[in-house]
């Protein structure tokens, strides 16, 4: 009773307290601007499509068939040994392309692991691109060739990296924006967060593209994230996040394009969603029908890249049956050179393996290469033996 | 005549007199002649760091040399990867040893391969200072000695000084190395003037070798970094008790000077290996190692390890009993008396 008696006495005056919060209580900038719009951009299949060059479509269009042969062609390999293993982009092509196609010579490509097609439709050797998943040697071309960093395997790593070469070559005065591409998954890694925050602290000329496409392996996106959408994560950076249809490869150019040009007026970083579908299974050593159902695979089927874009360019006449076939022939040459080349055995030197690891080889690493070279000696004298 | 052999009272009064000084005057005199040079990391700008190591880059190079990061250690290492990719030698501060953890993986992923992944094209040049080892009075988390973990990864060169001469030298070699550089210091020695020469050091040497700090006869303490002062007072000390003790400051870890080392041990015949990191799985059991494969047949005893014990980074007020001491290196070198069994 006393005790009660007390704390009312106190209360209005612990009431009264109320001080005026410092400026810094409110939000610094008005999100409303970063917010993606609810409906993902789309060009195919809307009054927009009319508006789209003839020239990019069909330039996007021979990739789009190029870049699928490419997919299917190198899980044949796979199933002859000649590859270790090949995450598909299947259905994922048009982000790929676009991807690609977006970037000015001076830009630098940040891939994954899965992202082999968006190099090669950026002018790297479609054999070099696929040493990693060969097995010969991890990277397989020099990135400053077609400025493609190495393809990254670990998740979201290579988003920092891409934020740092963004920042450098801002400081050099150099006109160079780089585009990191990630999946749905790769955006719970920390390196994604610490790599969006850095970008967006120092107005990086970076893009982030996200391919959202609905599985991290088995794991669908509703276990990922709880997020609205994967763009929405822009806005807690500060920086504007896009949504796309990501099977809509005129959308994904012109949504990238916007971006890039965004970036390279020194707006700062943006973050990408497209919403795409892996169609084939996270590799070819994965079975993706334990984990969806054939329906939901058919609707994506029917929205393919390929076709969305055939439609349009069919309908405006820009081409025909032999237009159609022409692509596919062409396609089927690359194919054809791809396994021709990779059916020739890779050379490979073992003093590689001693050879980059440092810039000049450290007196354990000579001793360690003394022994193999011994090693290989006596191999070869015990082969010359046998054959006499 | 001219002035040969004076040296000019502006470089007298900047003669660094500490490791603190020396590794400030290093990563200046290497962003002076450098534009490539660019410091990273928390709190390296305004404040100069938590040790003040970077204490003025920012003020004389400009917040975009010296640049304040946000608080996010795989995002400064990630960054520094992007800006060495594209010319830049990035110079990243950890603040301590284990706030280093969650940048680990791109040290061990990107970092210490990128070279190899890409055939030489990619080389990474970065120097990543860490702030390492106990005797400072910190909590957890300040205090870990994690050389272990960055000698288990190849492709990454590791070196720790122990004089202010040193921490000149292997910082500017460090910077000027086309390979990435984990800079072990010692933070107990910031303030330390041991072992300073009265030259100015302008000397840089490629790292990897070890040198003799204290020749002797009969016995080796093999050591680096914090521990190198430790084995210079046991030295002395034992000289009463007539151990005429070699003490070989290792100063890089990778590469490992095995010849220097194997050469003091084959002079000597005994050897103890000193270090502050747990004894299990550390450094001195690879070194031990190292120099019983070379030096079996001159050694007098096996080669003994004096370590911190195999537990957590202990709170503050035990450290003491933690850390290898001049008692616990001098109880070592008693049992190199080493006798058989009859």
């Amino acid at each position: 009773m006393k005790k009660s008696s007390t704390s009312v006495q106190e209360l209005p005056a612990a009431a009264a307290y109320r001080p005026t919060p410092p400026p810094a209580w409110r939000p610094r900038t008005d999100p409303a601007p970063l917010l993606p719009d609810p409906e993902p951009y789309r060009v195919l299949g809307t009054d927009a499509a009319a508006g789209a060059e003839p020239a990019l479509l069909l330039r996007l269009y021979t990739e789009l068939v190029r870049g699928r042969r490419y997919n299917t062609q190198a899980t044949a390999l796979t199933k002859q040994g000649r590859l270790a293993v090949y995450p598909s982009s299947t259905g994922q092509e048009a982000c790929e392309v676009a991807a690609a196609l977006v970037l000015r010579a001076e830009d630098w490509l940040f891939p994954s692991y899965r992202d082999t097609l968006a190099a090669v439709a950026r002018g790297l050797d479609p054999v070099q691109a696929l040493t990693l998943l060969r097995g010969d040697w991890h990277t397989g071309y020099d990135p400053y060739e077609h400025r493609v960093a190495p393809l990254s395997t670990p998740l979201a790593t290579q988003l920092p990296h891409a934020v740092g070469l963004a920042h450098a070559a801002r400081l050099k005065g150099d006109d160079v924006v780089a585009l990191a591409l990630v999946g749905d998954g790769g955006t719970s890694e920390g390196d994604f967060h610490e790599a969006l925050n850095f970008a967006a602290v120092w107005r990086a000329p970076v893009v982030f593209l996200v391919q959202n496409n609905g599985f991290a392996i088995s794991v669908p996106l509703a276990k990922q994230s709880a997020a609205p959408s994967l763009a929405h994560k822009a806005v807690g950076y500060g920086m504007p996040g896009r949504l796309v249809d990501g099977n809509d490869a005129v959308a994904v150019h012109t949504v990238l394009g916007e971006a890039m040009a965004r970036a390279r007026r020194g707006e700062g970083p943006t973050l990408v969603e497209a919403v795409t579908y892996r169609v084939d299974s996270h590799t070819n050593a994965d079975d993706a029908t334990r984990y969806r159902d054939a329906e939901e695979v058919e609707t994506w089927r029917a929205h393919d890249p390929i076709r969305l874009l055939e439609h349009e360019l069919t309908r405006r006449g820009l081409l025909d049956e032999a237009g159609i076939a022409e692509a596919a022939e062409a396609a089927e040459r690359m194919a054809a050179r791809l396994r021709d080349r990779m059916n020739a055995e890779p050379a490979l030197d073992p003093a590689d393996l001693f050879a980059h690891v440092y810039a000049e080889r450290t007196p354990q690493l000579r001793e360690q290469e003394a022994l193999l070279r011994a090693e290989l000696d006596a191999s070869a004298g015990e082969g010359a033996g046998e054959a006499r | 005549m001219t002035a040969v052999g004076t040296v000019p009272v502006a470089a007298e009064a900047a003669k660094p007199a500490t490791m603190a000084q020396a590794l400030r005057r290093a990563m200046r005199d290497a962003m002076a002649e450098d534009p490539s040079v660019h410091v990273l990391g928390e709190d390296v700008g305004t404040l100069g760091g938590v040790f003040r190591i970077t204490d003025g880059l920012a003020a004389e190079f400009g917040d975009e040399r010296c640049t304040d990061t946000p608080l996010a250690e795989a995002g400064i290492l990630g960054a520094a990867v992007g800006m060495a990719m594209y010319g830049l030698r990035p110079v990243v501060e950890m603040q301590f040893d284990a706030f280093a953890y969650p940048s680990f993986e791109q040290l061990i992923s990107h970092v210490a391969k990128m070279r190899n992944r890409t055939r030489g094209a990619m080389p990474l040049p970065i120097t990543v200072r860490v702030p390492y080892g106990g005797g400072i009075g910190g909590v957890e988390h300040h205090s870990d000695s994690s050389e272990a973990y960055y000698m288990a990864t190849p492709g990454l060169h590791v070196v720790t000084p122990a004089t202010v001469d040193d921490a000149y030298g292997l910082l500017r070699a460090a910077i000027a190395s086309d390979d990435p550089v984990i800079f072990l210091e010692p933070k107990r020695l910031y303030w330390s003037k041991a072992q300073w020469s009265q030259d100015a050091p302008t000397e840089v040497e490629p790292i990897g070798r070890a040198v003799v700090r204290r020749p002797g006869r009969s016995a080796t303490l093999i050591t680096y970094g914090p521990s190198v002062p430790v084995c210079l007072e046991a030295a002395e000390a034992a000289q009463e008790e007539g151990w005429d003790l070699e003490v070989v400051d290792l100063r890089s870890l990778v590469p490992f000077d095995d010849e220097t080392v194997a050469a003091s041990v084959r002079r000597t015949g005994r050897a103890v290996v000193v270090h502050e990191s747990a004894g299990f799985g550390g450094p001195g059991g690879e070194i031990a190692a190292r120099v019983t494969e070379r030096c079996f047949h001159h050694l007098e005893a096996p080669v003994l390890r004096v370590a911190g014990f195999d537990i957590p980074y202990p709170p503050p007020m035990l450290e003491r009993h933690h850390l290898p001491g001049v008692d616990r290196v001098l109880d070592a070198v008693a049992r190199l008396q080493w006798e058989t069994e009859s």
